[in-house]
């Protein structure tokens, strides 16, 4: 478990960091937490050379509020977001791994590395967010929608760092949950739901949006009229279709997601009701 | 005796150290060594028709790459097999590299040494092994079959075939009490696959001068790793050493010996005359060291009316892997430890132990223990539920009673020892238990259940263990003994033995366990039987040094040796306490040669008589020095017992268990240290959860095993073990000196059964099959 040769580049300027990854091409990779990278390479799963280090990148560790939301930086830890980030990043970086990893783990970290099964992918998704994503070309902005594209799979080309994610705050009578089954505290979820719910005129949900953790390829975004939470829970459920895997069957999962969706419904809105 | 430390709650003296970083581990050591990689097969079951290096000799750091066929002499030879058995007709081990056939993913197929690990890895990827794939034999009930075969010449796959049979007592047998039962139950118990899975891996170190070679080995047996590196290497003995330094935990695994790295890594080191080391590698370990547990039992019971078992049959299927080194012990103790602490009306039990292509299957704590206790306690529920009894009442109905000891199951144990069980007192225990969890006013509510497990234990299994204790002249107290510790709390309970017996407070004694250097015969540390074994034979060491000081300190104070004590480490007449001498100066009076070193030996001057010039400076029959050794070999094995009691919450909707409470009552004869107990008594509880709850090896019907990282392969957290309430029975063994029974296994063996009646308590549904998953679970609700 020890990683092939590679070249590592520790850059101390964006300028330099994307020079040097556009010198590497498909065969660099990016090194800012490390939390998935480093397990991959020492598996030999990954086997990039050229690593391209950002910690020294300066400027890139903010949280900062943004018109209509809240932006996280590329070297923004997950125990910083945990303390000062928006409430529904809070309430899902508790269920991310533990403390020791949220320590060296980046929110955007998580959202390049596209698992499905993470929980960073699917409040971005839920919300509504994008990604930042800067190359020698020049920057653009990528949609959640569209920014996750398969498993372990981001619209990141070569040459891109991701700078900065966006993630909306929530419109006004609004709630979020997440909820999550995991076979440990901590661990990659089997099947999770994070909902947001926006209450109409009547104190009922009129408007309701689902991103499904672990069911798909990527963050399954459901988004419904309104309902009771156990109506659109149903309807959530009747729109996934899990694989079964060595821990939970597809039967399970799928059993799950209408659990998790009424429970994430009916927590969000509670809090849209406040 | 005022310095009384023999029961009482001592801080570990070790965890200064260990929680420091202080320890030193194998990888710790050896920082100039060079590196071991292997090449693993990737295949279950396959042919190696060519393996082919070119690529990889121009590697960057490459120093040496090795097949089977550079393996001279004895090392070519297949590795023993350590634990011979009748019923073992089949008996296969492996290469140390495999010659022709590979039979489990991760058999080692060639050595590679660079100048670090990073650069073996990378010339592993560059070595090309030819295949010829073969049809994997994967799953217990298909192997045994026999359609496909793992070894060519073991005809159904069957590697050991054994039936016990106790008969009722008027000569019936169990098959004939059964059909005359009032009452008859038939059903199929499945336990899956886990291992010991120790924090640090394996790893062996080696240097070599040229005439002697130091190993350094992550090992519950020094001892015998040396034996068998002098055996396999052809080294005289004396010029062999083999040290466990600090070990992060062994759990059976590294009882095996040697395993193929701790004759390769030597022999390398001889070879090319510098030192190498290998450290295991978490995805090595998954598929190159051990497994346990995986077993199908079929059960029949017969029982009267108060459920009073009149006869029980249980067929086992055990799947030991690709080889069996450490032979049949697993089943042998599933077989006879199934009997806990009742007395049944007659029981026969058989076995077929099958190889598959999987990792090979070796002890993990508990050791077959848990499989058994599942089937018997799985039963008495059954029974319980089929008459709709209490089920602790069934359970006391057919307990072994107090006046009943020694009792004689009438089998034969591990250890090949008729299995006489030595004390206990179940009754009272179970009283305690109900006591301790609530089992009389348990409210029943949907979604909660409770449930119950008991087991009996032996432990302290022979044949024998060794201490020696040295008392040197600044008054220190060094004890050794040869068998080894992997994080149990040896130098603390040691060190408490040897003060209580010597009278000395305890930051004066040292204790150095797993060191062929300091202590040359050993077995090692497994089977729950370093506190029995090396306790007691450090205190019959001490007695010995303790007679001697008492006497050479008698002629110094000119008093009988029967007025004398040892009060922190003086001796002095009892009610006298002018007249006294040190321990340490006991300790220059006992060598006849005296430098004047130090303050101490000017001082012995005072005490020594005036020597006979007539006699010779050493009495004869006397040695210099104020030392003592001595061993401990039991006649049989001691029986700890134990009643686990849980109450879990399930989810209605999605299935998740929850350990609400979780209660043990243990006895180990005497506590020597019952803080220590009882974190063995926790650790064994976490790794039953996990065996109850999370842990399972999954191979496909490739025989890749998929699950082979901690990403997947689940062990329990601290937020999933639940907080372990504990009370402790002492009924005192009869066998040995200090009356202790062994505790390093307790805490895991009835898990399985526990939790498994808890859920099914709280679900109304059979659950037969551990471990069990949510997932699971729900589709058994239907």
């Amino acid at each position: 478990m020890k990683p092939p040769p590679f070249t590592y580049h520790a850059p101390l300027d964006l300028g330099s960091a994307l020079d040097a990854l556009a010198g590497a091409g498909a065969r660099g990779k990016v090194l800012a937490g490390g939390q998935s990278l480093i397990p991959l390479m020492n598996m030999r799963l990954a086997s990039p050379s050229h690593v391209i280090d950002i910690n020294r990148v300066p400027g890139l560790d903010t949280i900062e509020d943004e018109r209509g939301g809240v932006r996280v930086g590329a070297l923004a830890r997950h125990s910083r977001v945990e303390r000062s980030g928006p409430a529904p990043l809070r309430r899902a970086l508790k269920l991310v791994a533990h403390p020791v990893i949220r320590n060296r783990g980046t929110v955007v970290g998580s959202l390049v590395h596209a698992d499905p099964a993470a929980e960073l992918p699917a409040v971005l998704a839920v919300l509504g967010g994008s990604v930042r994503l800067a190359s020698l070309g020049g920057v653009r902005d990528v949609a959640a929608a569209d920014f996750f594209v398969g498993p372990l799979e981001s619209d990141l080309r070569a040459g891109e760092l991701a700078v900065s994610a966006f993630f909306p705050g929530l419109p006004p009578r609004s709630g979020f949950a997440i909820h999550e089954l995991a076979r440990r505290h901590g661990d990659y979820a089997l099947a999770g739901v994070c909902a947001v719910v926006t209450l109409g005129d009547d104190g009922r949900i009129a408007a309701a949006r689902a991103a499904c953790i672990g069911v798909a390829a990527t963050p399954q975004l459901v988004e419904l009229e309104g309902g009771t939470p156990a109506e659109l829970a149903r309807a959530v459920q009747e729109r996934t279709d899990p694989e079964g895997d060595i821990h939970a069957s597809a039967a399970y999962r799928r059993h799950l997601v209408g659990v998790l969706a009424e429970r994430a419904f009916t927590d969000a809105a509670r809090e849209a009701a406040q | 005796m005022t310095t009384r430390l023999f029961g009482e709650k001592v801080q570990r003296l070790e965890d200064p150290r260990l929680l420091t970083g202080q320890g030193r581990y194998l990888d710790d050591l050896g920082h100039d060594a060079v590196a071991v990689a292997f090449v693993r097969s990737p295949h279950a079951h396959a042919r190696i028709r060519d393996i082919d290096v070119s690529a990889a000799l121009d590697a960057e750091g490459l120093i040496s790459i090795y097949t089977w066929e550079d393996l001279p002499g004895r090392l070519a030879q297949p590795l023993p097999l350590l634990i011979p058995h009748p019923a073992l007709t089949h008996g296969r081990t492996a290469y140390p590299l495999a010659k022709e056939t590979v039979r489990h993913v991760g058999e080692p197929v060639v050595m590679v040494v660079a100048e670090d690990r990073y650069l073996a890895e990378d010339v592993c990827d560059l070595i090309r092994v030819d295949y010829e794939l073969l049809k994997p034999v994967v799953g217990i009930e298909e192997a045994a079959q026999g359609a496909q075969l793992v070894h060519d010449d073991v005809p159904g796959n069957l590697g050991a075939h054994f039936v016990q049979e106790v008969p009722a007592a008027d000569g019936r047998g169990a098959r004939e009490a059964i059909e005359q039962a009032a009452h008859t139950l038939a059903f199929r118990l499945d336990i899956e696959r886990s291992a010991s899975m120790p924090l640090e891996g394996r790893g062996v170190y080696a240097r070599w001068d040229g005439t002697d070679l130091r190993v350094y080995s992550s090992t519950q047996t020094s001892t015998s790793v040396r034996m068998a590196i002098a055996a396999k290497l052809d080294l005289p003995l004396p010029n062999v050493e083999v040290i466990a330094p600090d070990v992060g935990g062994g759990f059976g695994v590294k009882i095996v010996h040697p395993w193929p790295e701790e004759i390769l890594v030597p022999w390398a080191a001889m070879t090319l005359g510098r030192e190498v080391k290998w450290t295991e590698d978490r995805r090595e370990h998954f598929v190159s060291s051990a497994h346990e547990r995986g077993q199908v039992h079929f059960v029949r019971v017969g029982f009267d009316d108060d459920g009073r078992v009149e006869g029980l049959e249980v067929t086992i299927l055990h799947d030991h892997g690709a080889y069996t080194p450490y032979g049949i012990i697993v089943p042998i103790i599933t077989s006879t430890q199934l009997l806990g602490p009742y007395k049944l009306g007659s029981y026969r039990v058989e076995f077929s132990s099958i190889y598959t292509n999987t990792v090979q299957v070796t002890p993990y704590r508990g050791a077959g223990r848990p499989q058994g206790v599942f089937c018997m306690e799985r039963t008495m529920d059954k029974i319980a539920q089929y008459l709709g009894a209490d089920r602790t009442a069934v359970r006391e109905r057919n307990f072994i009673q107090p006046a009943d000891f020694p009792y004689d199951q009438g089998m034969v144990f591990q250890d090949g020892r008729p299995l006489i069980y030595d004390s206990g007192d179940y009754p009272e225990m179970l009283r305690m238990l109900k006591e301790l969890i609530g089992w009389d006013s348990f409210e029943r509510r949907p979604g909660v259940g409770i449930g119950i497990g008991c087991y009996v234990e032996g432990t302290g299994v022979g044949p024998y263990e060794g201490g020696h204790v040295q008392i040197t002249s600044d008054g220190r107290v060094h004890v050794s003994t040869g068998l080894t510790s992997q994080g149990q709390g040896h130098e603390t309970v040691f060190a408490q033995i040897a003060a209580t017996e010597l009278g000395v407070p305890i930051e004066r004694v040292s204790v150095v366990t797993g060191d062929t250097r300091r202590f040359g015969y050993a077995v090692g540390t497994f089977a729950s039987r370093a506190a029995v074994m090396s306790g007691n034979a450090i205190a019959l060491a001490c007695r010995k040094v303790r007679e001697k000081a008492l006497r050479i300190a008698a002629d110094a104070l000119e008093a009988s040796a029967d007025d004398l004590e040892i009060t922190e480490g003086v001796v002095h007449v009892k009610g006298a306490p002018g007249a006294a001498v040190p321990l340490a100066t006991v300790a220059v009076l006992a060598n006849p040669l005296r430098y004047a070193f130090d303050e101490e030996a000017k001082r012995a001057t005072q005490f020594a008589g005036t020597a006979s010039p007539d006699l010779p400076p050493v009495a004869e029959g006397e040695e210099p020095g104020l030392e003592g050794r001595d061993y401990y070999s039991p006649v049989r094995s001691t029986f700890a017992s134990g009643m686990h009691a849980a109450i879990v919450a399930v989810d209605p909707d999605t299935a998740e268990v929850e350990i609400l409470r979780y209660a043990v009552v243990h006895d180990c004869g005497r506590l020597i240290n019952p803080m220590i107990v009882e974190g063995q008594i926790h650790g064994g509880v976490a790794q039953g959860v996990g065996g109850a709850l999370y842990e399972r090896m999954v191979y496909d019907a490739h025989g890749q095993l998929l699950n082979a990282s901690f990403m997947d392969f689940l062990m329990p957290y601290a937020t999933e073990v639940p907080r372990v309430e504990t009370a402790h029975l002492e009924t005192p063994s009869p066998l040995n000196p200090l009356g202790i029974k062994g505790a390093g296994e307790a805490g895991v063996i009835p898990v399985s059964a526990v939790i498994a009646g808890a859920i099914e308590d709280a679900e109304g549904i059979a659950i037969d099959r551990m471990p069990i998953s949510p997932s699971e679970l729900f589709h058994l609700r239907g």
